[in-house]
């Protein structure tokens, strides 16, 4: 089989969640609080952009101790866009497979949608590569409560700004024209998603194209192959490697 | 305001900056500096990272400068547009949409602004802009149907542009990833922009949505490098258009973008 592999859950996981999450959001509560204690000069707007942490997603760092190497080159590069693509429809199909209680019609279209395109990247992705493509990956969602729709939009919002900030430190290692152009087509896709979540999230404000993806230049901040695979490890099973840069 | 605001904001605002100097100590250069001054620097600071590979300005390779130059009249007529429209005592912006636009607008004057300093005395002058087209879009600064309507124009057009670019910027890397990062910007004004209008934010097959058909000509493709997406996937030709977007050539854009020059 190489489909990701959704049926994964552990018994045991679903006791120890739910005490994890509340520390977890218990922590994030007390942070908000001291950041906006500190925001004391009386010109400064406690701006809404959202913040990117996936780390207190991550689960209980389940191994299945398989590694599996993205490779280098262009190839690697088409990898590491294949596994992010893999991690993100998995999720979506997660978000639609497990919906949380009050999801309005718009935001399963929304969710539909995205999955829908996530499927689309990966399926493309794996018949490019052919021969040369990485196995399916196993995601590790545990951390990950599904009930909570504040979580499920978040978890969203910041794997699509890690997709497009991966997307957009990678076009320069592709020297051919077509890879290149091809990468393009997708990640301003991925931004599209990104600005729409980030909409969903944070109403009627700057966060669609908000000042923590962006710069004070209106760049949107790159990431390198080696901190988008270190921020999306936690997610999933195998432990990857590769000759990209990191 | 005072020392500690003054480095906060230097954080927010040029972190990146330094992020991307890293020989280059934050405190060491900017501490004498304003927040103001740092931010008119902030451009020329990134366009010398940009230019060092080559030396400045005259360095640059042609093929780049051409791509500039091309980059920069989108980027002035974004700007202009924007900046017209905030002017614009007529225009009745809806107050949920006001950040929006304020933050559209002050991304499109970074672009201008970063643009002009990696070309430096290259860089074209800005053209007098009627965005009306000649008539065809008569209340865009008084009717926020219209303003919202050619705003995603731009956008949708902007990123299309940007993208059938990103070839001519191989050989040079530093300016490629530069062009990329303005141009996933582009994207997320135009999603956002596209459902302020009551569409999805994603391109359907090339639907115009009520706008010239040239800038969404090409967009119903369903190959990708050879590949028939729709039979490989089983997804429909709605979704498979819309998970993919298409460049267009400068000549394309050049067509789209003509109706705004003044006569």
């Amino acid at each position: 089989m190489e489909k990701l592999n959704l049926v994964s859950e552990s018994p045991s996981r679903a006791d120890g969640l739910g005490r994890r999450s509340f520390l977890r959001y218990a922590g994030g509560v007390a942070v908000i609080g001291s950041v906006l204690a500190s925001c004391s000069a009386p010109d400064e707007v406690v701006s809404k952009t959202p913040t990117n942490d996936l780390s207190k997603y991550a689960g209980a760092r389940i191994s299945n101790g398989i590694t599996v190497n993205l490779g280098s080159g262009e190839l690697g590069i088409l990898n590491y866009a294949y596994a992010l693509e893999q991690l993100e429809a998995a999720y979506y199909e997660m978000v639609l497979k497990n919906p949380y209680s009050g999801m309005t019609a718009y935001e399963r279209q929304l969710f539909n949608d995205l999955r829908a395109h996530e499927q689309i990247h990966r399926d493309f992705f794996k018949a490019a590569l052919g021969s040369a493509a990485i196995p399916g990956l196993t995601p590790d969602f545990s951390g990950i409560n599904f009930n909570q729709r504040s979580v499920v939009i978040d978890v969203a919002r910041q794997f699509e700004d890690t997709g497009v900030s991966a997307y957009n430190g990678a076009g320069k290692f592709l020297q051919t024209e077509a890879y290149l152009i091809t990468a393009g087509k997708i990640v301003s896709v991925e931004a599209r998603h990104a600005s729409v979540l980030s909409e969903l999230q944070f109403p009627n404000g700057n966060a669609f194209a908000g000042d923590t993806p962006i710069d004070g230049n209106g760049l949107e901040r790159s990431l390198n192959p080696g901190a988008v695979l270190a921020k999306v490890a936690p997610f999933i099973q195998e432990t990857i490697t590769s000759g990209l840069m990191a | 305001m005072n020392l500690q605001n003054i480095l906060n904001d230097l954080e927010s605002v040029d972190g990146e900056i330094t992020d991307r100097l890293a020989h280059v100590s934050r405190r060491g250069l900017f501490s004498s500096l304003t927040r103001k001054a740092v931010a008119a620097a902030a451009p020329m600071v990134m366009a010398s990272a940009l230019t060092s590979a080559y030396g400045q300005g005259s360095g640059l390779p042609g093929n780049v400068v051409d791509v500039l130059n091309f980059a920069l009249l989108l980027e002035y007529a974004e700007s202009d547009f924007y900046n017209r429209g905030a002017a614009s005592s007529s225009l009745m912006v809806p107050m949920e949409y006001r950040e929006m636009f304020a933050q559209i607008r002050k991304h499109e004057n970074a672009h201008v602004r970063l643009l002009k300093s990696v070309l430096g005395s290259q860089a074209i002058a800005m053209p007098r802009f009627d965005f009306t087209a000649g008539g065809a879009f008569p209340d865009v600064f008084s009717n926020f149907q219209t303003y919202a309507a050619v705003s995603q124009a731009f956008e949708d057009t902007g990123v299309r542009a940007y993208k059938g670019q990103a070839g001519n910027l191989r050989n040079a890397p530093a300016i490629l990833e530069a062009a990329l990062n303005i141009h996933s910007v582009e994207a997320r004004h135009a999603a956002r922009i596209r459902m302020v209008r009551g569409n999805k934010g994603w391109i359907n097959d090339n639907q115009a949505t009520g706008l010239p058909q040239p800038i969404y000509d090409g967009e119903n493709t369903t190959h990708q490098l050879g590949i028939e997406i729709i039979g490989l996937t089983g997804k429909s030709r709605a979704e498979v258009t819309e998970a993919f977007d298409e460049p267009l050539s400068k000549d394309q854009v050049l067509a789209i973008a003509g109706a705004f020059l003044a006569k």
